[in-house]
């Protein structure tokens, strides 16, 4: 089997006759085919000799027939000579499976079918945004069915949801809290003292973080943690065929699955952005001592003589509706899973992107609103 | 004497803290397809992977083709993944690559062949397999159970491999997909003459294509003889196993095909 594997020719008058030698296996093919493709017969006829052939694979046997295929489109008369029983049964598998029904090679694509592609992507994502609102329709339709007939809310999951999305967040978003607290001080510190305005600071971090950060943070981190993990536990069911399982078993599943995660996130949501309120004054508050000599005494007393209390509602209301938006973002993609585990992972990352991309949006036209009604 | 292509010896294998295996022998001779057959759950699919060098055993020692199979030794590994082609119980296909990509992958790790060519070759495999030209572009979520069984026995083939591991292959088909799945690799490897190391449940698998049957029970190979000879074993298990009505309906189909 150390023998090169070669392919030569002898023309002797109008037959030729084409020596194959060696290990024809798949380990020697690209030589083997580099060899073929040279090949070039003067003569009319040509015989294979198979007799040198020590080793023979399918891929070899398929080289053999392309290259007998080639040269009788070229108008030669192949015939085989001198093949063992093991060459002639792989020469006959191998034949045997048609060659000609190959699809031909994928093109680049051209100008109409990226135009194709455009439209296909518009059109899905209108599709999407009509799907998720029909999703909206049914969880809220759901849940007023649930409200009803309170016995049929799963009390157990939705307990076991609060801990995971809220108690287990805690330390999360209380660090991140904490440290964005300090920072905003200390940025702020360092800007108002030039105007000797540094009692400001406290305006600045508590109006700050009441209003918008704490709710924002705990929002992104939420969705990051939280809505994540609901799509991917929902994609993997979905997979398993156990959303399918519970719906033939008579259960519901976005009762099941979606009411819990939700109402647990729109419980749990609130909380952490209060916990990330204190905490982000916290950070505030030390920085203001550490840096600027503003007393943990000063900064409390500030904050309740100058800061109305609106502020803190303006960050709480927004909670529950972020909440829900990530639920249902995180348990509506997770629903959409199909096909292979890939698709959990797609979903997922689209969930996280989607949640955190309308909690923003959203935002924004809080900000407005509030802004219109003056408060 | 018939050459011994796998040879395991004194094999014992802990998982878990649960002794899977312990003082396992087996044989498999060059060009035979030997069946395994035990009970769900007593480590067929285990001694698979240990052979493959995917476990590591805790006592004992397994060669492959002459070679001493060890997950350590990635120059021996690499030389023996040459020469041997696996189908897993559930395909294991790469999820985001087309059944051609997927056949091709052997072929682009362990060799260097032109682009052109191997997606030629491996048109070829997926054909002799008995999947379509056109399946080749899918990817496997576009497949059904059993197109997904022939990709992956197509990618097993891919390199014209000495051996073939085959997990359940006919598991979750249809009579006739099985039936046919069985034709095929008998046709296989009749032509291209490897050795077959076949874990099944299947008994009319077994009474149609294997040569041999190995049984596990007992965290070891009990016995491995032709079918006809463990028809008469005294075993609880393996009297139940070819007497209970599969194993009596898989016979007398089997008698029926001989006959006519
Ligand atoms: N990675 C693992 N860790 C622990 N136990 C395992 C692992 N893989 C398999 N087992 C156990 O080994 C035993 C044999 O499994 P397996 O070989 O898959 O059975 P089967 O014969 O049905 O293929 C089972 O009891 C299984 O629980
Ligand atoms: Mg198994």
């Amino acid at each position: 089997m150390t023998a090169k594997a070669q392919v030569s020719v002898s023309e002797e008058g109008e037959t030729a006759r084409v020596r194959l030698a060696g290990p024809w296996t798949v380990a020697a093919a690209a030589d083997l085919d580099g060899q073929l493709k040279k090949l070039r017969l003067k003569s009319k006829r040509a015989t294979l000799d198979l007799s040198g052939i020590d080793a023979i694979d399918t891929a070899g046997a398929w080289l053999i027939r392309q290259a007998a295929k080639t040269l009788v489109e070229g108008g030669v008369s192949v015939a085989f000579a001198g093949a063992d029983r093991q060459a002639s049964a792989l020469l006959e598998t191998v034949g045997a499976v048609d060659q000609d029904s190959n699809p031909p090679r994928k093109e680049p694509p051209s100008f109409e079918e990226m135009l194709a592609r455009l439209g296909f992507h518009t059109a899905f994502a209108i599709r999407e945004a009509r799907n998720f609102l029909g999703f909206f329709g049914l969880t809220i339709e759901t849940f007023a069915a649930t409200a009803l007939r309170p016995v049929r809310f799963r009390f157990t999951s939705f307990v076991f949801h609060l801990e995971a999305v809220g108690l287990n967040a805690l330390p999360i978003v209380g660090l991140i809290s904490f440290l964005i607290g300090v920072v905003m001080a200390y940025q702020g510190a360092s800007q108002l003292r030039f105007f000797g305005a540094e009692i400001f600071v406290v305006d600045l971090v508590a109006i700050s973080v009441l209003r918008e950060i704490g709710i924002l943070l705990t929002a992104i981190v939420v969705a990051g943690r939280s809505g994540s993990a609901f799509t991917a536990q929902i994609g993997t069911m979905k997979l398993r065929e156990e959303v399918d399982a519970m719906r033939t078993l008579g259960l519901d599943p976005v009762e099941v699955l979606v009411l819990p995660r939700i109402a647990a996130l729109v419980v749990a949501l609130p909380i952490l952005c209060f916990f990330s309120d204190i905490l982000g004054l916290l950070g505030g508050m030390l920085m203001a001592w550490v840096n600027l000599d503003i007393s943990p005494q000063a900064f409390i007393t500030r904050v309740q003589d100058r800061i109305p209390i609106r502020h803190f509602w303006v960050g709480m209301t927004k909670a529950p509706v972020f909440a829900a938006m990530i639920g249902l973002v995180g348990c509506y993609q997770g629903l959409r899973v199909k096909g292979d585990a890939g698709s959990v992972g797609r979903l997922t990352t689209r969930s996280v992107v989607q949640s955190i991309f309308l909690v923003i949006v959203a935002d924004a036209i809080f900000s407005i609103f509030f802004n219109l009604i003056n408060i | 004497m018939t050459e011994t292509v796998i040879s395991v010896r004194g094999l014992r294998t802990k998982l878990g803290g649960k002794e899977i295996h312990k003082d396992l022998d087996l044989d498999v001779r060059k060009g035979e397809i030997l069946g395994i057959v035990g009970g769900s759950g007593t480590g067929k699919s285990v001694l698979m992977r240990t052979i493959l060098g995917l476990i590591k055993p805790r006592e004992g020692s397994i060669e492959v083709l002459g070679r001493k199979v060890d997950p350590l030794d990635r120059k021996t590994m690499l030389e023996l993944e040459r020469c041997w082609g696996v189908l897993f119980q559930d395909g294991a296909l790469f999820s985001s690559l087309t059944v051609c990509e997927n056949v091709e992958v052997p072929m682009r790790e362990h060799l260097d062949l032109p682009s052109a060519l191997a997606s030629d070759l491996a048109l070829l495999k997926i054909k002799l397999a008995g999947l379509k030209a056109e399946d080749g572009r899918k990817i496997p979520s576009e497949l059904s159970g059993g197109m997904r069984k022939r990709a992956a026995l197509a990618r097993a083939l891919a390199l014209d491999p000495d051996i073939v591991f085959l997990d359940e292959p006919t598991a979750g088909l249809d009579p006739v997909g099985a039936a046919q799945f069985d034709e095929l690799l008998q046709n296989l490897s009749k032509n291209l003459g490897f050795t077959v190391f076949l874990i099944t449940h299947d008994l009319d698998t077994l009474y149609a294509v294997t040569d041999r049957i190995a049984v596990l029970a007992d965290k070891k190979v009990l016995v491995t003889a032709p079918i006809a000879e463990l028809e008469r074993h005294p075993h609880p298990w393996i009297h139940e196993y070819f007497h209970g009505p599969r194993g009596r309906a898989a016979h007398d189909s089997a008698m029926l095909v001989a006959r006519s």
